[in-house]
């Protein structure tokens, strides 16, 4: 046998198991009820298993046929862009509508693979323009611009 | 004719002036976006959902429905130029209207496809005011069993007839189906996943989950993938097709429309089957079907129409049931319920402006497909110029807002960031998002109506096999499962996606 690591299969199975048996264990204490009453825990208990029985499946029959997980691997933007969001939430909250904005662009710009300060610069005057323009003149959304702290 | 008089009140809704004007805005920001390489029609509806939500339901559905064509307009225009196929669908328009750009006819191949489009929409609309009725009419007899063995069909159907792995696919309604249960529980008030997170007892935003799987994720997995720069030809030539064009087009476009419509309401079967087979046919029926493939235009007239007159028709199952029978269905039956509306065949009765509007303006926004897009075809060709590495931070921008906008919460971000992180996970270990989607909208209604299935029957699970209609539907989920996990099925199956 192969190794499981770049296994594509195993891995989907491992994660819908994985789910499935998770929320199996955290829905147990939830009231079950009855099947003429059906509780809380009844439906997340009856779907987490089935999870569990297709992620085993399909574990078993990546096992069995071991086909490889296709394409590169997007490290970079696996980090950036996830990141970009985060700040942009956090800002938006604390510094405003244009400090969260170009914080989101730049982050977000820095996940690709050519990153050109001046382009990106020019590209975050127009979408930052465009974006208060739309949203909060245009459609009236309650964002102050800049919060001073 | 009751039809036309339903008709009729549906254009008097679709053509004022307000209703017009979101149809037309939808059409182009769709076209706008659809054309864009690397985003689909999931993905732009996704994104331009939240704009949609602080207009009336049925200028907001209206609108949506405009940038789904237009996003699948757009996504042909982008196949014929540039060769670069947005979503499976257009794989085959690629085939033989790319090399009809090659060759200097790119223009009548647009006009084509525009046509064809048009001409299936006409059809469709008449089939659903035809239909619609008698089917939702049919379905207020249903009572809560009908309406999870159903629901349960559709999400069954969906999940197999769909392209890929079937016990994937399975695997990920149920996924969905679990998603659909965060939160407060209905019924007990018990709040469920909730990890005494404040934000999670009202349950996932549907537009978190959309926008995470369909556009985060997917952006993700594009920027792993090296830009290519495509040579295409930005000289389009002339829009008016010769006589002989025409004359090859009619016989596909006819064809093409009625597969289209047929597989359009079949659940999961979305799309690429429709333009495939109609492909497949039009290569039959030709007299020298070694002009496939070299720039034949019955290769681009047929398909255009059939994946048109699919994607039409799957309004049927949506508008007259609640059932969706494609992610893109889902999204709208998903935008349906943020308005207050709930789906299924009282739509009819009860939203009659929004039934009959939203049909009528499927026509006007066919007929404003034609009239803005080819004029405005040098503006696409100019679109398709900019690289990716600025449209996508544009795109993170419109769904960060976007979503933040719901709300007004920063949970949601960073929920919709997870979702994105999940959404390129899944692509990578090729498990359908879509399903997923349908799972997740579906889910809170599917246990409702199980829950109250089961309070009828006094807790006699059999109900759902005693009752006439509702034993049809799990036959019919039975029957589809059965027959696609055969081995001689699922060979062809991979022959015709694969």
């Amino acid at each position: 046998m192969r190794s499981v690591g770049g296994n594509r299969d195993f891995w989907a199975g491992l994660m819908f198991a994985g789910i499935g048996g998770a929320a199996m264990f955290i829905a147990r204490n939830y009231p079950f009820g009855t099947t003429l009453r059906m509780g809380p825990g009844y439906f997340p208990q009856v779907l987490g298993g089935l999870l569990l029985l297709f992620g085993l499946y399909v574990m078993a029959r990546g096992l069995r046929r071991s086909e490889r997980i296709k394409g590169p691997w997007s490290v970079r933007a696996l980090i950036a862009l996830p990141l970009a969001m985060v700040l942009f939430g956090i800002l938006m909250g604390s510094l405003g509508f244009i400090p969260a904005l170009a914080a989101l662009i730049f982050l977000s710009a820095a996940a690709g693979r050519e990153f050109k300060f001046v382009e990106v610069l020019w590209l975050a005057l127009l979408l930052t323009l465009l974006s208060v323009s739309l949203f909060v003149w245009g459609l009236g959304l309650p964002y102050p611009l800049i919060k001073l702290p | 004719m009751e039809m036309f008089q339903h008709l009729f009140f549906g254009f008097s809704v679709a053509l004022s002036i307000q209703n017009l004007l979101y149809c037309f805005i939808g059409c182009l920001l769709g076209t706008l976006i659809g054309v864009l390489p690397g985003i689909g029609p999931l993905a732009t509806i996704a994104m331009l959902m939240p704009i949609t939500f602080n207009l009336p339901a049925v200028s907001a559905l209206i609108m949506l429905a405009g940038i789904f064509y237009g996003a699948q307009y757009g996504g042909s225009t982008t196949a014929i130029l540039v060769n670069l196929p947005g979503e499976t669908s257009a794989v085959v328009t690629c085939m033989d209207g790319y090399q009809m750009a090659r060759q200097g006819r790119a223009g009548v191949a647009l006009a084509i496809a525009a046509v064809g489009s048009f001409f299936a929409g006409t059809f469709c609309t008449m089939l659903i005011a035809l239909f619609g009725p008698p089917i939702a009419e049919m379905a207020l007899k249903f009572n809560s069993p009908e309406y999870f063995s159903l629901m349960l069909m559709g999400l069954v159907a969906a999940a197999v007839l769909a392209q890929g792995d079937m016990a994937k696919s399975l695997a990920m309604v149920t996924l969905g189906l679990l998603l659909g249960s965060v939160g407060t529980d209905v019924d007990s008030g018990w709040a469920r996943f909730s990890f005494d997170i404040i934000e999670l007892t009202d349950g996932i935003g549907f537009v978190v989950v959309a926008i995470g799987v369909f556009a985060v994720g997917e952006i993700v997995s594009n920027l792993g993938e090296a830009e290519e720069r495509q040579v295409f030809t930005s000289k389009v030539g002339t829009l008016f097709p010769t006589v002989e064009d025409v004359k090859r087009s009619i016989g596909p476009i006819i064809r093409g429309t009625l597969l289209g419509a047929f597989f359009g309401v079949l659940p999961g079967t979305g799309p690429a089957i429709a333009s495939f087979s109609s492909y497949m046919v039009e290569k039959k029926v030709a007299k020298d079907p070694s002009r496939f493939g070299h720039g034949a235009i019955e290769g681009v007239a047929g398909p255009e129409s059939a994946n048109n007159a699919d994607a039409q028709c799957k309004f049927i199952p949506m508008l007259t049931l609640g059932i969706p029978a494609s992610g893109t269905m889902a999204l709208m039956l998903g935008a349906l319920m943020i308005h207050g509306i709930a789906p299924g065949p009282t739509v009819m009765t009860k939203n009659p402006d929004l039934f009959w509007g939203l049909i009528a303006s499927m026509w006007v926004g066919n007929l404003m497909l034609v009239l803005l897009n080819l004029p405005l075809i040098g503006l696409w060709v100019s679109l398709l110029k900019v690289p990716y590495r600025l449209l996508f931070p544009a795109i993170m921008v419109f769904s960060s807002i976007g979503i933040y906008s719901v709300n007004n919460s920063p949970f949601d971000i960073y929920l919709t960031a997870a979702f994105g992180l999940l959404g390129f996970l899944w692509l990578k270990l090729e498990c359908p998002p879509a399903p997923l989607m349908l799972g997740f909208v579906l889910g809170p209604m599917m246990e409702e109506n199980l829950r109250r299935a089961l309070l009828i029957s006094r807790g006699d699970p059999t109900i759902f096999l005693r009752r006439p209609i509702s034993l049809g539907f799990v036959v019919a989920t039975v029957l589809i499962v059965v027959l696609m996990a055969a081995p001689v099925m699922r060979k062809k199956r991979g022959s015709i996606t694969g």
